[in-house]
């Protein structure tokens, strides 16, 4: 009777636990860290964004029923600009720089375009390449040679499994394309720390960041960098925004 | 007070002259350390330093005196010559984004790159080339921080059948290779026009009607080898990770059936009456001929 009941009870000893563990480990960092919201603008007007041609790949081409159009600047309706990533560039504690999220960033190729087009991941941060179309890809991120990262080239065929890899140092930003579908291009920005990509409403959130005064830096890549300092106080999200001006 | 400021810079100069000597001895050092880089081919032993004379001789031309592929008739050929302190080689037996093995640059001066002004060194020794082998290596920090990637192991190759071919063709259109190289290994798939290397410089597929050798050699090991490590900067992917050995001898037998001269591979897709792959029809209407 009694051997029956202990594995039972040792398990359920270790959920409890094991749950508790992580509930409190959950807790502190949420009380401890802030948080830097804001949204992003373009002034004036945006460029125009010229629909793809993919006839030369029917897979491609059916799979929208309207066009694709280029994303080199991405304006929501009410003027925020996408695609921004904003990162702390200056002034991030050792400890907070090395952290790396655990949640892997997904990197699809759909509909032949990136989705993301501009994706944000910390150094080390598993980045998980994954292939939806029904048409092969190559993958050729371009870093900067003779830098830290080293640049490769790997086909998808359709239905080959996602693989994930990382980068080894800062870069922003890597320009990705594929050679066999010319228009499709994006960029991967690498950075150490907290981080936030702009939706097309503008706005980004970066979360966990330990209380401090920062140097954040926006990146486009269309438009450039702007930088400016923000000061976070623990529990309290601080907010900046920054506004882009179309050329 | 007055005594106390100046003993302060005193030991801030010292500091910040120590410092300072010990930067250029690490430079120093660095120097000196490239300049010891070695080679190992089989049991021959490249020197960098036996290497510099023969590259200022043979080399220094077109790949330039500092490495960078800038040399004075750089400017006169297209492909370009490679940029040595870079450390990005297209004929590597090591995956995409590693370096290569001291035999894959060994390979590469001794076969030459075809259709480009890269001649076969033959008339250099082996010790010469493995000395040049050093050589090349000490222009890239990289080899000196990094190790070449794990060799590609290609498993013996089976023998030529028609169900091989045949199913070769499958892998040409599943993978699609036709995209770049066309749908008969014309070099004129819908994305071969279009194509740039990594410095967005123009650049065309391979033409498998164009002769007898290829890039990175001209055995069905080279060929095995090219696509699945790929060549790296130019727009040419490795195949690595998503096709079998069994799927890529398939397609290496394939291949052979494209090119000019007769192999048995050739006889065996005219006995069979293969024809081209139609691009965009679904693959069970490829299949019925």
């Amino acid at each position: 009777m009694k051997s029956v009941y202990k594995p039972a009870a040792i398990l359920a000893v270790l959920v409890v636990v094991a749950l508790g563990l992580l509930s409190t480990g959950r807790h502190v960092s949420a009380a401890s860290e802030g948080k830097v919201t804001g949204s992003i603008k373009l002034e004036g007007t945006a460029p125009h964004m010229r629909a793809i041609d993919m006839s030369k790949d029917p897979t491609c081409a059916k799979q929208h029923s309207t066009p694709a159009h280029l994303e080199n600047v991405v304006v929501g309706s009410g003027g925020g600009l996408a695609n921004v990533v904003v990162y702390i560039s200056q002034g991030l504690p050792a400890s907070a720089a090395a952290a790396v999220p655990s949640k892997p960033i997904d990197w699809d190729q759909k509909g032949c375009m990136y989705q993301p087009h501009v994706a944000g991941m910390d150094v080390g941060q598993q980045l998980k390449v994954i292939n939806s179309d029904p048409t092969t890809h190559n993958i050729h991120p371009m870093p900067q040679p003779g830098g830290g990262n080293i640049g490769w080239n790997k086909s998808q065929p359709q239905g080959s499994p996602p693989f994930t890899t990382s980068w080894k140092a800062e870069e922003v930003a890597i320009p990705v394309k594929c050679n066999i579908h010319p228009w499709m291009h994006g960029y991967m920005v690498v950075v150490k720390g907290p981080y936030g990509v702009s939706d097309e409403s503008g706005s980004f959130s970066l979360d966990n960041v330990p209380p401090g005064t920062y140097t954040l830096t926006a990146w486009h890549e269309t438009y450039g960098t702007q930088t400016q300092k923000v000061t976070v106080a623990a529990g309290k999200p601080a907010t900046v925004n920054f506004t882009f001006k179309a050329k | 007070m007055h005594n106390r400021s100046t003993s302060l810079l005193l030991s801030a100069a010292v500091v910040f002259a120590f410092s300072a000597a010990c930067w250029a001895q690490v430079t120093q050092y660095d120097e000196e350390q490239r300049m010891n880089m070695e080679s190992h081919i089989g049991k021959l032993t490249g020197h960098a330093t036996a290497g510099e004379p023969l590259y200022r001789r043979f080399c220094i031309g077109c790949h330039g005196p500092i490495g960078d592929g800038e040399g004075e008739n750089a400017q006169w050929i297209d492909p370009k010559p490679r940029n040595f302190t870079l450390g990005i080689f297209k004929c590597r037996s090591t995956p995409t984004g590693t370096l290569p093995t001291d035999e894959d640059l060994f390979d590469t001066v001794g076969r030459g790159l075809v259709n480009s002004n890269m001649p076969r060194w033959f008339p250099l020794s082996d010790q010469n080339r493995a000395d040049l082998v050093a050589y090349v290596k000490h222009f890239s920090p990289r080899f000196a921080k990094e190790k070449p990637g794990s060799v590609l192991q290609i498993p013996p190759e089976p023998p030529v059948t028609d169900e091989r071919v045949k199913a070769g063709q499958e892998v040409f259109r599943h993978a699609e290779c036709w995209k770049c190289h066309g749908v008969t290994g014309r070099a004129n798939g819908p994305s071969a026009d279009t194509l740039t290397d990594d410095l967005n410089r123009p650049i065309k597929p391979f033409n498998f009607h164009d002769g007898t050798r290829f890039k990175c050699g001209e055995t069905d090991r080279d060929l095995y080898r090219i696509f699945m490590t790929g060549l790296d900067s130019t727009p040419m992917p490795s195949f690595a990770d998503n096709l079998k050995p069994e799927e890529a001898w398939d397609l290496v037998m394939y291949l052979r059936s494209l090119q000019p001269m007769n192999t048995p591979e050739k006889a065996i897709a005219k006995k069979l009456g293969l024809k081209p792959i139609s691009p965009n029809a679904a693959p069970a209407q490829s299949e019925t001929k």
